[in-house]
């Protein structure tokens, strides 16, 4: 992510204190350890200008429940604050009018797996697929209907891996079924379970994350 | 066994269960299609539709008491007894004061998920009363002594064979795997029922406050003559179900059955203002409405909760779960199955036994975006698993490691030392955090981000 937002003219911090949004124990129903980290991502990102995550669901987590988490605790101000300069990655390509800059070439038949929580909870439908598709050489095969969940879930998956390893069976199914031969997420937790997933099948496909994708297509 | 070994060892039956979940698979698709195409053909505006719904229903809540008053005053004022059960057991007990009363050894019931969570057909084979299924897929899961699968196609995971055999097993018909044959077969098998019983049961789907109305909607016709054949109605209906006017049926009779099945209108469809009244020639002679809370009042004091009492129970949160998709109905061992069982079963049941539901969920808010009275699903499971951890529900083990999470997280040299030795550390930990054999170890990248950082120029 960050070769391509320089690639693109923009200088990146990274602050290496910095450590995670506190979703899992949110979604765990941990609120207090949750807020206990949260609280050092809101120190820790005040002052940035714009924060850019390679995630929909940490990016999720800041936009739309941080304002619950935090609801009547002394940061519930700079932490409402953060939702206004948080990006899923693609969505900041989109919001800086940065797709039209994007090229590149990719040979082979391409499927993309929006995550949940950057489709649902972001409502980021078509940015990803304007992205890939100024990458020259591919074929672009989704399969139809809304994007389904691939399993992963966080602790989900931990919990009731069984579940959660067949969701991501029958999701990358979906691709495999139309020949896809690299499917890209934008989303680090699909891509690590799905990735796990066709390594425990011996299943023939190639799994990107977004910014990997965009970095072997553009050669960076 | 507890009811959370019990859903862990079934879920990991059916995740290997290739031809189970492709059988749902090929149900549910079948359901997809038609909904999405009704939703476009029908509605100018699905989403404008969903939150014209939603307002009417929020309009309800915030009026329950004095429309739920109001709807008996006036089905009252036409002869219907109006009974308020505070639980089960009451609801109960008056069921088997008007079969007393009544002596009823007979009773015919439609598809009710009401009559389901107070376990009425348990309860009228304790008393001695016989109780048949009219619905044709309520039929089919009773004559195979199972319950039902899902809350609007409870026997969605037969195939006709199967039904096909059940049939002639218990019920002596000729062997045929031909739906309209089945459907035939059921048909003259519940003729007779209607007739000779004393009692038809039914549920609702909406009770109209202004009007007094209870409003039925089904495809089989089997709902209307359940209500109308024997001499007495009693309906059970959730305290949740009352809408204003008659006038709001135009929105969700569509909505329902759009929701539901892919329907532009449900078959048949209901409109019942009270039992036979004088110089008339049909209908019951007496007609009773239990109102069912079982829960609902305290659902409705919580202030988070309360939108989930908006639900029309049309299923659709169910067919969008890819985790119901996976590991079917029967799992959940609840009336209510999928995301909506999964919110309220845990409230009315108790966290205690079933907060393992609302954790049963990887959060991707299929169900949100699908439910037509837009209610927020997804969210009200997370707060569901805050309220396990706050009353202490939740496993000794994850409690311990979310502490210890947070305690990493807390301090950024704590969480290079954790990265560095990452992929030991999941293999000390996947065998206590893992409730399956599988034990899945991820795949972990050598370098950590701010390994690679370090060595980056901009």
């Amino acid at each position: 992510m960050a070769k391509i937002l320089n690639h693109l003219g923009y200088k990146i911090d990274y602050n290496n204190q910095q450590t995670c949004c506190g979703q899992p124990a949110f979604n765990a129903g941990h609120r207090d350890e949750a807020r206990k980290v949260a609280s050092r991502f809101v120190d820790i990102f005040n002052s940035a200008d714009v924060i850019v995550g390679p995630s929909g669901s940490c990016t999720a987590m800041i936009k739309n429940y941080y304002p619950i988490l935090f609801s009547n605790h002394k940061l519930e101000n700079e932490a409402s604050k953060l939702r206004y300069k948080v990006f899923e990655f693609s969505e900041f390509l989109a919001q800086q009018d940065q797709i039209k800059n994007i090229s590149g070439k990719y040979s082979g038949k391409v499927g993309f797996h929006n995550s949940c929580h950057s489709y649902r909870e972001l409502g980021i439908h078509q940015i990803p697929l304007d992205i890939l598709q100024k990458v020259k050489g591919i074929e672009l095969l989704q399969p139809s209907g809304e994007p389904v969940c691939c399993g992963f879930g966080g602790l989900f998956s931990f919990k009731f891996d069984e579940i959660a390893a067949t969701m991501a069976k029958t999701r990358i199914g979906m691709f495999t079924s139309l020949n896809v031969e690299t499917i890209v997420t934008n989303d680090p937790g699909c891509l690590m379970h799905m990735r796990q997933e066709a390594i425990d099948r011996q299943i023939d496909v190639k799994i990107l994350h977004l910014t990997e994708f965009l970095v072997q297509a553009i050669k960076l | 066994m507890s009811e959370n070994s019990r859903f862990l060892n079934q879920s990991q039956l059916f995740s290997r269960d290739e031809n189970h979940r492709l059988k749902i698979l090929k149900a549910i698709s079948t359901y997809d299609d038609q909904v999405d195409r009704m939703k476009s053909d029908q509605f100018i505006d699905w989403q404008q539709a969903r939150l014209a719904a939603a307002k009417i229903k929020k309009y309800v809540l915030n009026n329950l008491p004095s429309l739920l008053e109001e709807f008996e005053e006036k089905i009252s004022s036409r002869g219907t007894k109006v009974l308020w059960a505070r639980n089960k057991e009451e609801a109960q007990k008056y069921f088997i004061d008007i079969a007393t009363q009544h002596q009823a050894k007979k009773v015919v019931k439609s598809k009710s998920m009401t009559t389901e969570e107070i376990e009425f057909n348990e309860l009228c084979q304790n008393n001695g009363i016989e109780v048949v299924e009219s619905d044709l897929g309520e039929l089919i899961v009773q004559l195979a002594n199972e319950k039902p699968y899902h809350i609007v196609t409870p026997a969605m995971h037969k195939s006709k064979s199967e039904i096909g055999k059940l049939f002639q097993t218990r019920l002596g018909a000729p062997s045929t795997d031909d739906a309209e044959l089945l459907t035939m077969i059921a048909r003259e098998h519940l003729r007779q029922i209607y007739i000779s019983s004393d009692i038809g049961v039914t549920g609702a789907n909406f009770i109209v406050a202004h009007d007094g109305a209870l409003v039925m909607t089904e495809n089989e016709g089997n709902g209307r003559l359940t209500m109308s054949c024997p001499p007495v109605h009693v309906a059970f209906v959730g305290i949740e179900k009352v809408i204003p006017r008659l006038m709001d049926l135009s929105l969700f009779l569509p909505l329902l059955a759009t929701s539901g099945t892919g329907q532009q209108i449900t078959g048949y469809n209901s409109i019942i203002r009270g039992p036979r009244q004088r110089g008339e020639i049909d209908g019951p002679e007496e007609m009773y409405v239990i109102l069912v809370d079982n829960g609902r009042s305290e659902l409705y004091n919580k202030d988070h909760f309360r939108p989930i009492l908006s639900c029309i129970r049309c299923g659709a949160c169910l067919n969008a779960c890819p985790v119901y998709r996976t590991i079917g109905g029967h799992t959940y061992h609840t009336p209510y199955q999928g995301p909506i069982g999964s919110v309220i079963t845990p409230q009315f049941r108790g966290m205690e036994e079933w907060s393992h539901l609302s954790f049963a969920s990887s959060l991707c808010a299929s169900c949100t975006s699908v439910c037509p009275v837009n209610i927020n699903i997804h969210e009200l499971l997370l707060e569901n698993r805050w309220e396990a951890h706050q009353k202490k529900k939740t496993d000794f083990t994850w409690n311990l490691g979310l502490k210890m999470w947070a305690w990493i997280m807390s301090d950024r040299f704590r969480l290079n030392i954790v990265s560095k030795l990452g992929r030991h550390i999941y293999r000390l930990f996947m065998p206590i955090l893992s409730q399956s054999k599988r034990k899945r170890i991820p795949d972990l990248p050598s370098k950590s981000f701010k390994d690679m950082w370090n060595n980056y120029e901009q």
